[in-house]
């Protein structure tokens, strides 16, 4: 164990895709416990040096693990398939023309109804999404394919994203009118 | 099972020795100092046994000052000399300071932070700050009748970067060893949580005489984690204040440019006290005797709620924001703890109980609630101890950028991310043979660098020559638990670390720093040697107490010849302490604290793979 071993080795989990939030939720807790700076406080500076490497290690991969689109990533990384999702825009012309078309359907919403329709369609979408990247990973442990799916999701979250700005500002101008 | 104990059992280094800790709330109208004695959170009353410290500065031309309920008492007769609301200004260029024309001081434009011109000379808002946290060092002092180990000191969770620095230079300037700055919200949280045994998802709702947090926090077992937080760094009781003021003089067709500086005061005093009775009756006098106008009349609770119900609105945005961040609901909320004397206010409890649909929780005192979180934390971190085992999670309040072309902010680290968190981030080079680059550090919520805060200008220095585009600079920043960055940078290919030249945007140079040290003790030069070397001989004591304590725990992980450096170091260190050169002592601790570094990476390592095997026999 050290400051190089891999997320799922700190946190003491299976390398899997699959994972019980609640468990990585309480491990992250167990592991601050010990490595925090606070419990180093006393010990003089060498010690809090050692406390605050370890603090945020464990804290990069607890943000890492708990989301299942960085998680993902990060499986794909280890074996060998990296996301690279800035040199690797090439998608099929079926996923491209879903997301023109709701990118028409977000600039045409006019209220909340509208909005929350289509936020709700992307997440379904995100979801089966998840389910084919977990099949990838975890059944056919195909990590060129996963993150190709990956890819993907990506596209559908940056929409998911851009969808809940929209609904943000809609509620706050509602807020500010009383 | 901690990781490190400070002392096995029955082989205490030093029985007798009770670290002495305290927390103090810095507030913008008052300051408190707490401590745990005998297992209780107490506020440490003064003299005439009050507990409140005005925060008030007088300075007079003697050189002399004065401090709180003195102060307060000369801030008609000597407004200008007079500084309160001081919290305001850390931090903060004279552009930043909301309503400074209804302040009576004579501002000084600075570009480190605003100064204050007085009969004693140009202040720091830092400076006054550090008169009054000498004054409760001193309280806590006579109290226990002992040098002071470390204190916490409670900032509100919303202060950005240069905020939180000058709060931490204003304690180095009252020599004052900080364990922690601690989120007002969260102390509240410790405090409140504690008392209540409570478990589950709670908000903070802290709004204070000139600041106002909303924090979202998920109790379990000692652990205080905050989910999300926000607020507004310049909202609080004094433009509550402000605004009453405001609507009194409009109503009595007082133009405002017609106020002297006693004028602002009187204004302000009288305002205060008016709010203050409106807590308790449903109409207050509002009287005030001004250099050409008299205003009185009798102001209702009602015209008070509208004058001031933008401001109330303006922390409901605030809470909803915080929500959003957390992605919970208020259904999810279990209990609204009220912490700030401002919510005594019967507005503002109406709009946090119409909000959330409960009754907020007002059972602690909301002046004394966020010092007496900071005690029992302080009492945790100076390793005495205590019955809770506390571990608090905190996360950055706003966002960390820099500056990208076309004055856009690349955002580095985003709001609400646990500290400590390092994010690096790769830079190259745009012309051939480069050997330097420049940084803009940014903190804040927008898009362009002109709407954010500006932290520090950075210069990457001895990048090794190479064509365009080939070098790989890693910049490290780093954001620590009290919420302050640090930047480092490695160019990947050849390994050189370069070089950062800080410019804070705000805040004191630790040049600054040292002036003022030395102008403080300037008149007792011996007073100050004596403490110096003092405070070496106990940061020594300090270094060879925790060494010992770590060698008797985990001495075993050291190699012979290394467990041999390491006692010839304590040893050299013993021996120079006794010394009386205060240089000599401090070079001793820093050659054992780097001497024990790579032991204590040892001891980290063992105590994380405990942890972890604990847990892997747990789950068989």
């Amino acid at each position: 164990m050290n400051l190089q071993s891999t997320d799922f080795e700190l946190f003491g989990i299976p390398e899997q895709f699959v994972q019980d939030r609640a468990q990585i939720d309480m491990r992250w807790k167990e592991l601050q416990r010990e490595a925090h700076p606070d419990k180093f406080a006393a010990q003089g500076p060498a010690a809090q040096r050692v406390a605050m490497q370890w603090s945020v290690r464990i804290n990069e991969a607890y943000q890492r693990l708990k989301d299942p689109l960085r998680r993902a990533s990060y499986l794909c990384e280890l074996y060998g398939a990296p996301i690279n999702a800035e040199n690797n825009t090439a998608m099929p012309a079926d996923f491209l023309m879903q997301q023109m078309q709701w990118r028409e359907a977000l600039e045409e919403a006019e209220n909340i109804d509208d909005l929350d329709k289509i936020a709700n369609e992307s997440k379904a979408c995100g979801g089966e999404q998840l389910l084919k990247i977990e099949h990838a990973l975890d059944g056919r442990k195909d990590f060129q394919a996963a993150a190709q799916q990956i890819r993907r999701l990506m596209f559908i979250e940056r929409f998911a994203s851009e969808v809940a700005v929209r609904i943000d500002r809609l509620e706050h101008q509602s807020h500010q009118k009383f | 099972m901690a990781l490190l104990q400070l002392s096995e059992p029955g082989q205490t280094p030093d029985p007798h020795q009770r670290r002495v800790a305290i927390g103090i709330d810095l507030g913008t109208t008052h300051s408190l100092v707490a401590s745990v004695r005998n297992g209780v959170a107490e506020c440490l009353p003064d003299a005439l046994g009050r507990l409140l410290l005005p925060s008030v500065v007088r300075y007079l031309d003697t050189g002399a000052t004065q401090i709180g309920f003195d102060a307060l008492a000369a801030q008609v007769d000597d407004p200008c000399n007079t500084i309160s609301s001081a919290k305001r200004l850390m931090g903060r260029g004279v552009n930043d300071i909301g309503n400074r024309e209804q302040m009576p001081y004579r501002f000084n434009d600075k570009p480190g932070m605003v100064t204050v011109q007085t009969v004693a000379g140009e202040k720091s808002p830092v400076e006054v700050n550090a008169e009054i946290l000498a004054l409760l060092r001193q309280r806590a002092e006579d109290s226990f009748d002992s040098d002071i180990y470390g204190v916490v000191i409670t900032v509100p969770a919303y202060f950005d970067d240069a905020q939180r620095q000058a709060t931490k230079d204003a304690a180095r300037l009252a020599r004052l060893n900080v364990l922690r700055l601690l989120n007002e919200p969260t102390a509240a949280a410790i405090a409140y949580g504690l008392d209540n045994a409570s478990e589950g998802i709670y908000a903070v709702y802290d709004l204070g005489g000139g600041t106002f947090d909303i924090s979202i926090l998920r109790l379990s077992q000692g652990v205080f984690e905050v989910v999300a937080t926000g607020g507004d760094s310049a909202l609080g009781g004094d433009d509550y204040d402000r605004a009453l003021g405001g609507w009194a003089l409009a109503k009595a067709g007082v133009a405002a440019d017609t106020l002297t500086p006693s004028d602002k005061a009187a204004l302000q005093k009288t305002a205060r006290a008016c709010k203050e009775a409106l807590s308790f009756a449903a109409s207050a006098p509002f009287s005030v005797q001004l250099a050409k106008a008299s205003v009185n009349f009798e102001m209702k609770d009602a015209d008070f709620e509208t004058v001031c119900a933008h401001l109330t609105q303006r922390t409901m945005a605030a809470v909803r924001q915080a929500l959003r961040d957390a992605s919970l609901s208020k259904e999810e909320i279990q209990g609204v703890v009220m912490v700030g004397g401002s919510t005594r206010m019967p507005q503002v409890r109406k709009a946090v109980a119409s909000f959330f649909g409960r009754e907020p929780l007002t059972n602690l005192n909301p002046d004394e609630v966020v010092a007496l979180g900071a005690a029992i934390s302080a009492n945790q971190l100076a390793g005495n101890p205590s019955g809770a085992d506390l571990l608090l999670l905190d996360v950055i309040p706003l966002s960390l950028g820099i500056e990208t072309m076309g004055g856009l902010v690349e955002r580095i680290v985003p709001r609400n991310q646990t500290i400590p968190t390092a994010m690096a981030q790769d830079f190259t080079t745009y012309r051939d043979g480069q050997t330097a680059l420049a940084l803009h550090v940014v903190q804040g919520e927008r898009d362009l660098v002109a709407d954010c805060r500006s932290l520090a200008r950075f210069e990457l220095r001895g990048i090794p020559p190479m064509v365009a585009g080939a070098a790989r600079i890693r910049v490290t920043f780093t954001v620590d638990a009290d919420g302050l960055l640090s930047v480092n940078a490695r160019e990947q290919v050849s390994g050189v670390e370069t070089r950062i030249d800080v410019k804070p945007s705000y805040g004191l140079s630790d040049d600054d720093i040292a002036r003022m040290l030395q102008d403080s003790f300037s008149t007792a030069q011996d007073d100050m040697r004596s403490r110096a070397l003092r405070e070496a001989q106990v940061d020594a004591d300090r270094m060879i107490l925790a060494t010992q304590s770590a060698l008797a725990a985990d001495g075993d992980l050291l190699a012979p010849d290394a467990h041999v450096q390491i006692d010839s170091l304590m040893a050299a260190l013993a021996h120079v302490r006794a010394s009386g050169d205060t240089t000599a002592v401090d070079a001793a601790t820093q050659a054992l604290a780097r001497g024990t570094e790579s032991f204590a990476a040892q001891r980290m390592n063992r105590g994380i793979q405990k942890a972890l095997a604990g847990r892997n026999i747990e789950s068989v």
